[in-house]
This record gives structure tokens, sequence and C-alpha cells, in this order.
């Protein structure tokens, strides 16, 4: 069957079964590899990609289930204000390792800062725990991720 | 703009024509300024790419950014590790191998350069220095950049010796400089392995026999084959593999397929019976590892003892990029496209596979998506070539996650008896220690396993940092059927480290001694040890009071050239739940290239080694591992990463190792913080909660 989706603000049309991942349609048929396989059983996250705006996992997202929905990956988050912040904080605190569950965490993060641009603790461990990173660069995650929402607090201010 | 080029069969033909200056197999200079450095040692997250760089900028004098980096193809004679002998990063020991060499080939290099800008003055070369990726004569403040000397530098015969800076002149080396990689790492655009594109290239998946050592018995594939995209099935003697369009169709054949196996000679083997054999080859003796003093004397004498058995699991790997590997076989030859940490073997396994020369095989190496040892072994680049000569162009082959964990080598099974008798004060006066399990070294470097012993298996049991008056130590070699082995970060201490530490807390119990004070006594003849103790005991509060089901725990290890304590704070609910809560690590690993990535180190290494603990654990039943997928084979989260302080002891030491020290000393901190919460020893892996229930 063939499908129009929406990926980073192009359309591309696709010719692969219904049930196909999203997350092979991206990386295989797109030949965008930022998004990156670990588990296909939304097991890690290091699959994540945002259906407009709200974190999924593309590991267990039928192509047929994506409809219009707007699809924004790893490539084109640092054009939204929330990815941008993140990608800055990862940089300054430098989070990577071996970098591979990256893309998927920063796609969690850049989600949970745009909608809760003042997260705590306890927000960050829900927001972030299906997100394993097998290098354990957890520390520096949580603290990228406080970096980026102060950035957003001196950005409000006047 | 630093850039990250892993290059598409670079070859000296290809690029003499633009190198005007190569000193050496590390470093070329183009005559448009280019400054090439080729990294012997691969990036899987332990910050070589930044760490093995700042070692040649430190003396070569340019800036970081000024510089590119390229992965060095498969050649042993140029890009040997010098501590394992061969091409290959792991051990802990890229920094403590390149740290000489590589700032020697640094400074050759800003040697030329100085002695062709003298020349070309007619100076000096005293009177002239280097800095910036340029030569200054700074009487006259003339100055030349390294890409206008290099082809009168490439004249200049290449110097023997070569003075190294003093460590007070370095401006790069103990800097927490920024590591290279990040950006690449942070927007997708970093290509590993599995990110490999080529014009036409298929993708495969496959499913292997799930018994070791079994076969194919048939394969139904008509439900495969009618799968869209799906364009062919290839099989194999022990495996079936789905090639498709893209994983997508790939993954759904393999689904479809019907394969009924043979489960061969291990179809019955449980991990019940490994243990079973491990146990009765224990209660023979085995090669002497070590031997102090006179233990059978000692014994004779002795007040009180404590004795103990220790067992630890199977490990697997678990990279966070799935193994794979993509090949292209050709007419006489053969190309290859994966993360390997061992390049040349990677060659050696596809040449083999396919039956060619190795020099008909052309490697491109590239980021790892985490290497642990996984990617020390080739037996995945030999599959990939297996299947790839079946199909017509490049294939991208690609396990599931559940056949990198099913059909991953382990980290070995052990089983140890040790003993100890305590003199009326409650020290010890002998210690002996006698264990069993599988030899990587004897399968891997063979000429390194000598008289039934390997240094790695050794490492952290026969090297205490203890004064122990009598102290005696065998290995036994025990093969397990039916199971690959292989090194798993932090190797041999990985096993003994938690081994040890455990006992050592098991007779500061027995002596109703403060772990730390009772260690420390112990310490007299080595004072870095006894400094990292006593530091991160401090910076712990090691004393203070805690609420009731918290404990601390302490270790202390001396393995891969690095002294390393850690204090590790435990909450066990009532339900036996165990949570870390706290880790506190003090190292000293001598000089410091880069504190930031030591940090970095240590905090990846303590969380690698928790998810071992509460949780690592492979098993079999009918021959087959049991576990699948992150839900069955389980790995911290964040919602369980405890805050984790690392305090790094200032010396100028030579350079220690740093990726893997902190896995093997976290479990017995996690464990003796158990015991102190509980009053439960736990002598075996992974922490059993249902015995901390009950101990409630
Ligand atoms: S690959 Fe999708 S959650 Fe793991
Ligand atoms: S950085 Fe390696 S898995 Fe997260």
């Amino acid at each position: 069957m063939t499908f129009a989706i929406r990926v980073n603000g192009g359309t591309h049309t696709v010719d692969v079964d219904d049930d196909t991942p999203l997350l092979w349609v991206l990386r295989d048929v797109l030949g965008m590899t930022g998004t990156k396989f670990g588990c296909g059983k939304a097991l890690c996250g290091a699959c994540t990609v945002h259906m407009d705006g709200a974190p999924v996992r593309s590991c267990i997202t039928p192509v047929d289930s994506v409809g219009s929905s707007e699809i924004t990956t790893i490539e084109a988050i640092g054009g939204t204000p929330a990815g941008a912040k993140i990608q800055k904080a990862w940089l300054d605190d430098v989070v990577p390792q071996c970098g591979y569950c990256q893309s998927g965490q920063i796609m969690s993060a850049a989600a949970l800062l745009a909608r809760n641009p003042h997260p705590t603790d306890a927000d960050i461990d829900d927001a972030m725990s299906g997100n394993i990173c097998r290098c354990g660069t957890y520390s520096r995650i949580r603290e990228a991720i406080k970096l980026a929402a102060q950035s957003s607090k001196q950005g409000r201010t006047p | 703009m630093v850039s990250l080029s892993l290059p598409y069969g670079r070859c000296e033909a290809e690029t003499a024509g633009t190198i005007a200056f190569a000193p050496n197999a590390f470093i070329r200079i183009g005559g448009d300024g280019e400054i090439v450095l080729t990294m012997p040692y691969v990036e899987m997250g332990q910050g070589t790419y930044t760490s093995i760089p700042m070692l040649i900028a430190e003396e070569l004098e340019v800036d970081l950014k000024q510089v590119r980096l390229e992965s060095a193809p498969p050649n042993e004679k140029l890009y040997a590790n010098p501590l394992l002998g061969i091409q290959a990063t792991g051990n802990s020991n890229a920094i403590r191998g390149a740290w000489k060499p590589l700032r020697e080939a640094g400074a050759t290099a800003r040697t030329m350069l100085v002695l062709a800008a003298a020349k070309r003055w007619n100076v000096d070369p005293v009177s002239c220095r280097a800095q910036s990726g340029a030569v200054l004569h700074t009487p006259t403040w003339r100055s030349l950049k390294y890409g206008e000397l290099a082809a009168a530098a490439a004249q200049i015969p290449v110097p023997a010796n070569v003075a190294l800076k003093r460590p007070e002149d370095f401006t790069l080396i103990g800097t927490p400089a920024k590591r290279l990689d990040t950006p690449a790492k942070v927007n997708g655009a970093a290509i590993y392995g599995i990110d490999v594109r080529l014009p036409g290239m298929k993708i495969a998946t496959l499913a292997q026999s799930p018994v070791f050592g079994g076969h194919v018995k048939s394969v139904d594939d008509r439900a495969a084959k009618a799968v869209k995209g799906v364009s062919q099935i290839v099989r194999l003697d022990d495996a079936v593999a789905v090639v498709a369009d893209h994983m997508g169709a790939a993954k759904k054949g393999l689904e479809a397929l019907v394969i009924e196996w043979d489960g061969g000679p291990h179809a019955s083997l449980t991990t019940e019976e490994i243990f079973a054999e491990l146990e009765k080859a224990t209660l023979s003796s085995g090669a002497v590892a070590q031997n102090i003093g006179d233990v059978e004397k000692a014994e004779a004498s002795a007040a009180s003892k404590v004795e103990a058995i220790y067992q630890v699991p199977f490990l697997a790997h678990a990279p966070m990029e799935p193994v794979n590997c993509t090949v292209h076989v050709k007419e006489g030859g053969c190309e290859i496209w994966v993360g390997t940490q061992a390049i040349a073997r990677a060659q050696a396994a596809a040449a083999n596979a396919a039956g060619i020369p190795p020099e008909k095989v052309a490697v491109h190496n590239h980021y790892l998506g985490g290497g642990f040892g996984r990617r020390l072994e080739s037996d995945y680049v030999a599959r990939a070539v297996q299947i790839a000569q079946h199909v017509n162009g490049p294939v991208k082959v690609v396990w599931t996650r559940e056949e990198d964990i099913q059909h991953d080598m382990y980290r070995p099974a052990f089983l140890d008896r040790l003993s100890a008798g305590l003199d009326e004060k409650g020290m010890p006066i002998f210690w002996r220690h006698r264990f069993a399990g599988s030899s990587i070294i004897a399968r891997y470097l063979p000429p390194a396993f000598k008289d039934g012993l390997d240094p790695d298996t050794t490492e952290g049991a026969i090297d205490l940092t203890y004064a122990l008056p009598n102290l005696h130590v065998e290995y036994l070699r025990v093969e397990p059927p039916g199971v690959p082995t292989a090194f798993w970060r932090s190797v041999g201490p990985s096993h003994n480290v938690f081994v040890t530490e455990s006992f050592m807390d098991e007779l500061a119990a027995a002596a109703k001694q403060d772990p730390v004070v009772y260690r420390r006594a112990l310490l007299g003849n080595s004072p870095r040890a006894k400094a990292v103790l006593e530091l991160a005991a401090e910076k712990a509060g090691w004393g203070d009071p805690l609420p009731e089901r918290v404990g601390r725990g302490v270790s202390l290890q001396f393995v891969f050239a690095s002294y390393m304590a850690h204090v590790a704070e435990v909450e066990v609910s009532k339900e036996g739940v165990v949570r870390v809560r706290r880790v506190v690590c003090a190292v000293d690993c001598g000089t410091v290239v880069n504190p930031d990535t030591v940090r970095a180190q240590i905090q990846s290494a303590v969380i690698f080694g928790i998810t071992a603990a509460l949780y690592g654990n492979i098993t079999l039943k009918n021959g087959r591992v049991e576990q699948n997928n992150f839900d069955d084979y389980k790995m911290v989260r964040m919602n369980e990463a405890p805050a984790i302080e690392v305090h790094i002891v200032k010396n100028s030491e030579p350079p220690g190792g740093m990726g893997e020290a902190g896995t093997s000393a976290i479990a017995p901190a996690v464990t003796n913080a158990i015991f102190a919460a509980t009053g439960k020893r736990l002598r075996k892996l992974p922490v059993d909660t249902i015995a901390l229930k009950q101990a409630t």
C-alpha cells in the first residue's frame, strides 16, 4: 500500500505493508538514520520520534496509524525551541558517550520541556524512564534537562 | 570546525597525492594545512576520539578544533595496541597504550616542522617555537603555518629521539576539553555501523539455532516469501536469514518462518548443571596463580576461620546498538562496513568466512553504539559474510534485540571457594581462594594462556592491595559446554573484585570491626590505596547515622593500573527491593588526560555495574538462553539511577585505565551496603530480592 506521511515538514510517499513500523520507514525507506533501533518492543526508547509534538515509540507505531500527523525526528528537532535548548544543554553538559541512545533521549527530553518548562526530578523520572542508556549517562541527562529548563526561565524574563 | 570522517576505503594510493607530510602512521598534514589524525583506538563512548587527539595535539602544538579524525584501517603492524599485541581497543588501556607513542608521534612531527621553518628562515631552531598549528620565530615575530611547511618538513630526516613536554608545560592534557564527537551525537548525524546505506543495499535479519551447536532441520518459508518486500530466504546449516527491502519486512518475514531445529549435543543443558560442574571442579586443586608465605602453616595457628562459596552468573553485553554488519561480496573480494573494537580480527574473520585472503577484504569502521567487549568478537562479521555470499549486491545484516541477547558471547559464570584465618585480634593471617570458570584469553590470545593461567581471569584476585602475609590463589579453567564466553566490561575483575571485596567485608564482620577501619589497617604498604579509601569514606560521610534498612558499603580495588574506592548507600525495602541511593567514588588513576572523561566513565561504569548486580543474569534451559529483550534482561533506568560523586586524586604517576574500573568496584560496595542495611550477606549475583524479603 502507499502512504503519504509528513516528516520534518515534507511529505513522503512510501509503498510498504500497512503494519510496517514507522521506524523502518524512516530508517530504511526514507534513509533518515538518526532515529535508532534498540529493542523493537517499546522497551528502550531509542526509536522515539514526535507525532504532533507527542513522543511515540516508532518501533511499534504502524505506518497506517500515522495519517496526517506531523512526524518530527532528531534530524529536525533543533528547529523547535525546546529541541534547540535541549541540544545546547546536551553539548554544554557533554552528555553522550557512545551516543546511540541519545536521539531517543533528546526526543523524550524535548517533548518534556515543551509541555513542562520547569520539570521536577519526579517529572524527569516519569518522562525519561522509558529511555535506556546502556552507557549510563542518566545523571548528565538529568542535569542537562535542568540546564535547558533554566535557559527557558532566563528566556522568559523580560 | 571539527569534522570527523570515517572514510570509505582510504588507501595510500588514493590520498598520497595530497599528503605533504606524514612522518608516522598517526599524523598527516596537507599542503592546504589540513591536519588528519589517524585513530588506532575506536570510539565506543569512552572518549578516545577526544583523549587520544589530546595526546597528539599537546605535542604537535595544534588546537583540537584544527584536526580531523580518521579511524585506522586494519594494519596490525602500524596500529597494534602495544599492551595487547593486536589491533584492538579493550582492557581499559587505550590511554596507557597511547601515552608515550602518540605523544612521541606529535613531538616528532612538531620537531620536524620547527626544523623546516628554521631552515627556511636560516635561523637557529632554538629561536623558533610551535604554537596553534604554526611555527613562530620569536625574535622577529615571523610565522609559518604547518601547511606551508609540510612539504619542506617531509624532506627532514625523521629524528630518532625527540624531547617530550614537561607535565608542567601541558596546556591541553589535564583540561576538561569538550568531546569532539558530541555535535554529531545530538542531531542524528553520527553514523554507526547500523546506519550504513549503500546503493542497492538489502536488509537482512536472522534466526540462529537457539541451542548453541544446533542445526536447522527444516524450514517452511512459504509465508515468509509472501511478505511484501521480502526478496530472499537464506538457509545456512545453523541459521536462517530473511533478506528484504527494509527491516520491517525482514522482521515480518522472520516471524512468518516455520523452522524446526535439531538442538544437537547441548539440547538439554541448564545453568544449574554448569554451576554443578564448576562446584565439582573446585574440589580439586588448580593452577597456582599466587602463593605468598605459607598458608598451610598459618592455618594451624589461626584463632578463627571464615569460609564461603561465591558465584557470579553469565552476563550479556546488550550494547544499545544491536550487533550488525554490512557486507558486499564481489568477484574475488569482499567489502564490509561495521563497528568493531578489533578491525584486523574482523577482517580476518570475514576473509576466513569468504575463503579469501585478508588483503581482499576492505573494512570500514564506524562509531560503535556500545562495545563493552561484545565488539572485540567477530562472530557476527563471519555470520554476515556467510549470508552475503548468497545475496547479489550489498546486504546489511541486523540482529534483532532477541538474537543479540540470545546469541551473545557471555561474561563467564564463576564459582569461588574462599577461606581465611584470623588471629586473636581478628586480623587475617591467611587467605585462600580457588575458583573455576572460562578463560577467554585461552581462546582469544592463546599465547597468553600459560600453565593453566592467564593474566585476565586472575586480575583482581592475585594482586590485592592488602598486606596479607599468607595468600594462596588457584584457578581451574572449566569451559562451559554450549555457551560461548567473551570479555565483558571490567573483564576478570568484574568477577574477582566482587568476590574478594565481599569476603574482606565478611572478615571485618567476623572480627566485629568497621569495614573501612579494618581495610585501612591492612594498607600499610599501599599509600595510594589508603588515600582513595579514606577520601571516599570522608566524602560519603562514612559513620554518619542512617535510617533503618539503609546501609553503606565500601569496596577498594587496584585494577587496570588505577586505584578506586566506592562507598554505596543502599536502601532495602520491606519487600526486598534494593535502591542504590548514592555512590561516592574516589579514584587515583595517575596522570589525568581529561578529568571530565574520567568522571563520565565512572558515572557510566557504576550504572553498568549496578545493572549487573541488581538484574544481570543469563540462564539456560533446554540449552537455550531464557532471556530475550529488555523486559527480562533488565537495565537500570533513570528513576533508579543513583547520584554519583567522583573525587579524583591528583598526582603525576603514569595514567591508569578508566573505562571499566568503576564497574568491577561497584557490585561489592552494593552488596556490602545491603549487609549493613539488613544483616544479610549475599554471596551470589544478581541480588536475590526474595532472600532480602525473607530477611525482614
Ligand atoms: S526500539 Fe523502539 S522502544 Fe526500543
Ligand atoms: S550514550 Fe551509549 S547508550 Fe546512551
